[in-house]
């Protein structure tokens, strides 16, 4: 159709497109091209800058429309609604833990062990900050071990040995109006920080 | 008799229709077997004699495709008797070692994942070491390190699906590391600068790791995703990247030869 050696490469950024036509030979060289593109496409109801810039809108609306959708379509992977137990919970009157004991009873369905002092009550996120698993309160032995790698920590939740690099971190617990305990699992206690000494992190009897 | 046979056969309307070309016993008609045929095509048409030497490939490319096709032929067998939920995945996995015909199916499955990871890295270890990784085929290359991690993938996933304290516990500590990623995970560098006021826009309940587990710990959701991603999602993604890599292989000058 064109010269092919009387052509100039286009450096513009719609390349697929740019290089199926003629060609810049119409802008460049004039003489070469007049035959070829009169015969080709007989007086250019569009300009040649017209035309590509027509095809970059709607290119960049087209990837602009198919990139908000992506995005959009990615909120399907967050459901609103999880049938997982609630973030905070409540755990009866402080009354009825005992001095000196882990409540392991909302250890399964909530990851929390309330530990009470004689003085307070906390609750333990049974987490391990090694790698996550769970541990186990072991009574007799007085201390949580984890079945995983074998880090210990005291019933302060103070590690003491294994691999685990800090201790176990504190829920957030208070009082709700009727008297009981609310454990609030979205904000955490981390001792390393010096968080332990929050009014919130443990709960005075 | 068995010759006409075969002389009939070969010049019915079904044979011709399938085979495109005369017998291959001339150069051109062995090329056109090869590029007539859509899964030959992808393959070079002619192969170096070294590139034939088991001692210079050791055949690790194609033994670990082989074993993509066992833990294929395999895994969809175990999908007709496992269900990807909470009550019955366990019971399905005893079921298959216990009681199902052949249901040592399951022990293929997991020995071909654990043959196919180590023939992955023995195949990265022969590249790298006869130079097949440099130009032309960096591409390549790139493409087979995107294999390497998808394979890697597929192991992690299939990891869980029996739902023992083993599966529970791996994944829970592997997908732990999600955690930190990034800006999207919640332990993650710079995610405790994403906040508005007072409000963190990444925490546990929406971070990566959120959506990996489609909960805040290994639960149902996180059983059904990691099926779904380990029988269909990777599966298709390293299907097409397979295909790119051996095309590559035979667009980049076919396998290397020694220097």
């Amino acid at each position: 159709m064109t010269d092919e050696g009387k052509v100039t490469p286009l450096g513009v950024p719609q390349a697929g497109a740019a290089a199926a036509l003629p060609a810049s030979a119409a802008v460049k060289a004039p003489a070469a091209a007049k035959g070829a593109t009169g015969a080709a496409a007989p007086a250019a109801e569009m300009s040649r800058r017209g035309f590509l810039s027509t095809l970059g809108i709607a290119w960049t609306t087209f990837a602009a429309a198919c990139g908000a959708g992506a995005i959009a379509t990615s909120r399907f992977m967050f459901p609103n609604v999880l049938f997982e137990p609630p973030q905070t919970f409540k755990a009866g009157f402080p009354a009825e833990f005992l001095p000196d004991t882990v409540d392991n009873r909302f250890k399964e369905a909530f990851g929390v062990f309330i530990v009470r002092e004689q003085e307070g009550i906390y609750a333990l996120k049974a987490v391990c900050t090694h790698l996550g698993c769970t541990p186990n309160w072991l009574e007799a032995e007085n201390k949580f071990k984890c079945p995983c790698h074998g880090s210990g920590f005291y019933r302060s939740g103070i590690n003491y040995e294994g691999p685990a690099p800090r201790p176990l971190e504190r829920y957030r617990i208070v009082l709700t109006d009727d008297g009981q305990i609310l454990i609030d699992k979205t904000k955490s206690f981390a001792y390393e920080k010096g968080e332990w000494g929050s009014p919130e992190a443990e709960l005075k009897v | 008799m068995l010759k006409k046979l075969w002389e009939y056969t070969r010049n019915t309307q079904v044979w011709n229709s399938i085979f495109r070309h005369g017998p291959p016993d001339n150069a051109r008609n062995r090329g056109l077997a090869v590029l007539t045929n859509v899964f030959l095509h992808l393959h070079p048409v002619k192969v170096r004699r070294s590139g034939i030497r088991l001692r210079f490939t050791w055949c690790m490319g194609g033994i670990t495709f082989f074993l993509f096709l066992v833990e294929v032929a395999t895994g969809l067998l175990l999908m007709f008797y496992y269900h990807p939920t909470v009550e019955y995945a366990y019971v399905d996995i005893v079921d298959l070692r216990e009681q199902v015909p052949l249901g040592v199916m399951r022990e293929l499955h997991r020995w071909g994942a654990h043959a196919m990871v180590v023939t992955v890295w023995l195949h990265m270890l022969r590249v790298f070491m006869t130079g097949s990784y440099k130009p032309p085929r960096e591409f390549n290359w790139n493409v087979g390190v995107l294999l390497l991690v998808l394979t890697l993938l597929l192991s992690f996933t299939g990891y869980l699906l029996p739902w023992d304290q083993l599966a529970m516990w791996a994944v829970t500590v592997g997908s732990n590391m999600a955690r930190a990623t990034p800006l999207v995970g919640h332990e993650g560098p710079g995610a405790s600068l994403l906040k508005l006021g007072d409000i963190s826009l990444v925490h546990a309940g929406n971070d990566a790791r959120f959506a990996l587990l489609a909960g805040r710990f290994v639960g149902a959701g996180a059983l059904l995703r990691f099926y779904v991603l380990h029988c269909v999602g990777i599966p298709v993604v390293a299907t097409i990247l397979m295909a790119v890599h051996f095309w590559r292989v035979r667009k980049d000058g076919g396998i290397s030869g020694p220097v």
